[in-house]
C-alpha cells in the first residue's frame, strides 16, 4: 500500500474528505460572520447561538408540528433571520454610532442570555435529530464509506456559499449594500433605505447561521452548547481570511477544515489547538489576514 | 422563678456545649462539579439538589447547627476546581467538597483537601488513582472508578467473543484510567489491544477518530469519554457504518442521561456498567421519583451517590458528635452505608465504598415500556469483585 509520511494514502484521502466536511461548517458560519462584519462592522459574537438557534428550530418544529427537515431547512432561517431582524432593529442598531466594542459586548451577552435560557429550558446534555431518510445510508468510496448526509452537507454548504458571495459581489443589491456601508449618507440621498438594508444584513447573517445549525443537527447532539463550542474556531477561520473579506472566509474555512483533519492524523492531541497556532502565526505574517486588504 | 431560670441556663449551656463541636456553628458542604459543559447533565445542578435532598431528609440539623450545600462549576478545569475549593476553605467555612467530576479536578482538589484536613468525597470522577496513590486520610471515593467500569463492561464484551480493541480515548487522568484498567482486564482475558488515539476533552466530530478505528480491524471500539464526548462518538459511529461493518462499539462509561440524549433507536443494546439504576426496587424508585419532580429528569449514578455521600458524611458527624475531620474521617471508615444508593456496604481503609456495580444493557425501543424505562440488569457485581483489592490500590495509608 502507497504510504505518505507514514500513514496509508487511503487513510489519507479518508481524513481530507471529513476535513472538507467540517470545513463546511467552518465556511458556512464565517461567511455569515463576515457579512455581518463586513457591512455592518459588528462583531457578531451571537453568531454561535443563532446556530444553535436554527437547529432547536429544527427539533421543535419537528417535534412541535410535525415538520420534517425540508421545512426546517427553509422554515429556520427565517424565523431566526426575523429573530434577528427585531434585534437589530430594537437593539442593536442603537450601537452604531459607538465604538465596535459595544457591539461586541452586547452580542456577547445575547448570546450568553439564549443559552442559558435554553440551557435551563432543555438541559445541557444534547437531544437526538434523526436525519433526512432519504439521506441516510451511505456509499462506500473505496478509501472510506461516506455518509450521504455528510454529502450532501458539502454540496448544500458550497452551493450557499457561492450563492451568497454572488449576490454580495454580483448584483445591484449587493453594490447597494456595500455602498451603504462606504457611504451611508450618500447612499440615502439617492432615496434609499438604508437602516432597512442594514437589518436585513443582519438577518441574512443570523439566518445564515441558523441554516448552518439546521444542517449540523443530524450530525451532532441538538444541544444549548453547540454554538459555544465551535464559535471560537469560526472566529479564528475569519480571522486568518481577512475579516470581512466575504471570498476570504469561504476558503479559509475549507482550508482550516482541512488542516484540522490531518492534525487528527498525525498528531490528534493538538487538534484543537492546530487553528489557533496558525491564527497567530498568519497574524504575525499577514496582520489583515490572508485574503484582507491592507488597512 | 429561679428554677425556670436556671432550666433555661443550663439547656442553653448545653446547647452551647454541643454547638462547640461543631466548626463556625455551622455545617456547610460544596457541591464542585462541571455545571455548564460536557458532563453538566450527568452530575452538574442536579447533584446540588440531590444534596439538598440528603439534607432535607436527614432533617436539616446535625448536632444543633444547621447545614448548608453551595455549589460551583469548575468548568473541567484543575485551576478553577482548586482556586474555588482553596476559597471554600479559607474564607467561606466549607467543612467538606464532594461530586468532583472530572477526574483531572478531583486530584487536585484531593490534594487540596489533604493538605487542609478537610474531607473529600469523590462521586463523579473515576480515576482509581483517588485512592491509589493520591488518598489521603480524609479522602472518600463512591460510585464507581474506572476498575470498576473494566471489570464490568469490558469483561462482559470480551465473553460476546469481542477480543481486539481499539480505543477512543479522552485525553486526560479519567481517560487514561480508563483504557488502562481495561486494557488490563481485556489482555487477562485472553483478548488483544491493536491501538488508541486520543482525542480532546469536548470534542464534537469524532469522524477522524472513528476512521483511524475502523482502519484498526479491531472488533471493538472502547469509548473511553464520557457525558457529551461519548454521546457524539456513539452517534458518529453509526453515521459512519461502523457496526455496519461488523465493528462493535463499547461505550465504558455510559450514564442514563446519555442513553435520554441518544434515543433507545441508537443506543440500544449497548452493555453498560453503573453503580445505580432507579428502576432497581421500591427503596429506588421511591427516591428517583421525588428527584423527578424537583429536575425533571432520573437521576443518575452521580445524583444518587452525591445524595448518599451527604446523607453518610452527616450521620458520621453525628456519630462523631463533631465535624472534625479526623474523627469523621474515622466513623465514615468504621460505619457501613446503608441507604439508597449503599445498601449495607463498607468503606475501605483507601477511602473506597465497596457498593455493588450493575451490569446492564440497553433495551430495544420495543422492550422499553416507557419513557426512562432503559436498561436491563444483567448481574450484580459485589464490590469486592469490582473493586481493586485496596491492599494492591498504592494508596499509601493501606501498606
Amino acid at each position: 500500500m502507497p504510504m505518505i509520511f507514514g500513514i496509508p494514502v487511503q487513510a489519507l484521502m479518508g481524513q481530507l474528505l471529513v476535513g472538507l466536511i467540517n470545513g463546511s461548517f467552518y465556511a458556512l458560519l464565517s461567511l455569515g460572520l463576515a457579512v455581518i462584519f463586513g457591512l455592518l462592522r459588528v462583531i457578531n459574537f451571537a453568531h454561535g447561538a443563532q446556530y444553535m438557534l436554527g437547529a432547536f428550530v429544527a427539533l421543535l418544529v419537528q417535534t412541535w408540528l410535525g415538520l420534517n427537515y425540508w421545512f426546517a431547512l427553509i422554515l429556520a432561517p427565517l424565523i431566526v433571520g426575523a429573530f434577528g431582524a427585531l434585534v437589530e432593529r430594537s437593539m442593536l442598531s442603537r450601537l452604531y454610532k459607538l465604538d465596535h466594542l459595544y457591539g461586541l459586548l452586547f452580542t456577547f451577552g445575547l448570546a450568553l442570555t439564549l443559552e442559558g435560557l435554553f440551557r435551563w429550558q432543555f438541559g445541557a446534555s444534547g437531544q437526538p435529530y434523526a436525519p433526512p431518510p432519504a439521506l441516510t445510508g451511505g456509499v462506500n468510496l473505496g478509501f472510506m464509506f461516506l455518509p450521504l448526509y455528510r454529502g450532501w452537507v458539502v454540496v448544500a454548504s458550497l452551493v450557499i456559499c457561492l450563492a451568497v458571495w454572488a449576490l454580495i459581489e454580483k448584483t445591484r443589491l449587493g453594490a447597494t449594500l456595500r455602498a451603504a456601508t462606504e457611504n451611508p449618507v450618500m447612499v440615502q440621498s439617492f432615496g434609499i433605505n438604508v437602516p432597512m438594508l442594514l437589518t436585513l444584513t443582519y438577518a441574512l447573517g443570523a439566518g445564515l447561521a441558523a441554516l448552518a445549525g439546521v444542517l449540523a443537527a443530524p450530525i451532532y447532539q441538538v444541544s444549548p452548547l453547540m454554538g459555544s463550542n465551535i464559535i471560537i474556531v469560526v472566529f479564528a477561520v475569519v480571522v486568518v481570511g481577512g475579516m470581512g473579506s466575504i471570498m476570504g472566509a469561504i476558503v479559509t474555512g475549507y482550508l482550516l477544515g482541512i488542516a484540522e483533519g490531518l492534525t487528527k492524523v498525525f498528531y490528534p492531541e493538538a487538534s484543537n489547538i492546530v487553528i489557533f497556532v496558525i491564527m497567530a502565526i498568519v497574524l504575525i505574517l499577514r496582520p489583515a489576514g490572508l485574503f484582507g486588504k491592507e488597512a | 422563678m429561679k428554677k425556670i431560670l436556671m432550666t433555661v441556663g443550663a439547656g442553653a449551656l448545653m446547647a452551647s456545649a454541643a454547638h462547640a463541636e461543631i466548626s463556625d456553628n455551622v455545617v456547610k458542604i460544596g457541591i464542585l462539579n462541571d455545571q455548564s459543559g460536557p458532563y453538566s447533565a450527568l452530575g452538574g445542578v442536579g447533584s446540588v439538589d440531590a444534596a439538598r435532598m440528603a439534607v432535607e431528609d436527614f432533617g436539616g440539623t446535625v448536632q444543633g447547627a444547621p447545614i448548608e450545600i453551595v455549589g460551583a462549576d469548575h468548568q473541567n478545569k484543575a485551576d478553577v476546581g482548586a482556586t474555588i475549593a482553596r476559597q471554600w476553605y479559607d474564607t467561606e467555612k466549607v467543612d467538606a467538597i464532594m461530586d468532583l467530576t472530572t477526574s483531572s479536578v478531583a486530584l487536585a482538589v484531593q490534594a487540596l483537601s489533604g493538605e487542609k484536613g478537610k474531607i473529600d468525597i469523590v462521586t463523579g470522577g473515576g480515576t482509581t488513582e483517588l485512592t491509589g496513590k493520591a488518598c489521603t486520610p480524609y479522602s472518600f471515593h463512591w460510585a464507581y472508578d474506572t476498575h470498576a467500569l473494566a471489570v464490568g463492561t469490558g469483561e462482559q464484551v470480551v465473553k460476546q467473543g469481542g477480543d481486539s480493541w481499539f480505543f477512543l480515548t479522552a485525553d486526560y487522568a479519567f481517560g487514561y484510567s480508563l483504557e488502562e484498567n481495561t486494557s488490563k482486564t481485556v489482555e487477562a482475558a485472553g483478548g488483544k489491544v491493536l491501538g488508541s488515539v486520543r482525542h480532546p476533552l469536548n470534542n464534537t466530530d469524532y469522524s477522524a477518530f472513528l476512521l483511524q478505528a475502523q482502519a484498526s480491524g479491531a472488533k471493538v471500539i472502547g469509548l473511553a469519554s464520557a457525558g457529551l464526548d461519548t454521546q457524539n462518538a456513539i452517534k458518529q459511529a453509526a453515521e459512519f457504518g461502523i457496526t455496519q461493518g461488523g465493528q462493535s462499539l463499547a461505550g465504558l462509561l455510559l450514564f442514563i442521561t446519555d442513553v435520554h440524549g441518544l434515543g433507545l433507536q441508537t443506543a440500544q443494546g449497548l452493555y453498560l456498567t453503573e453503580g445505580f439504576y432507579w428502576d432497581r426496587d421500591d427503596q429506588s424508585r421511591e427516591f428517583a421519583t421525588r428527584f423527578k419532580e424537583r429536575n425533571g429528569g432520573m437521576p443518575s449514578m452521580i445524583h444518587a451517590s452525591t445524595y448518599s455521600a451527604v446523607l453518610q458524611y452527616l450521620k458520621a458527624i453525628d456519630a462523631a458528635g463533631g465535624d472534625d475531620s479526623t474523627a469523621v474521617a474515622a466513623k465514615l471508615k468504621e460505619m457501613p452505608v446503608d441507604d439508597v444508593f449503599g445498601r449495607g456496604v463498607k468503606v475501605a481503609a483507601n477511602g473506597r465504598l465497596m457498593n455493588t456495580q450493575y451490569l446492564m444493557q440497553v433495551k430495544t425501543p420495543e422492550e422499553s415500556t416507557g419513557e426512562w424505562d432503559y436498561f436491563k440488569i444483567l448481574a450484580e457485581i459485589p464490590g469486592e469483585e469490582a473493586y481493586m483489592d485496596p491492599a494492591q490500590s498504592g494508596c499509601p495509608l493501606v501498606q
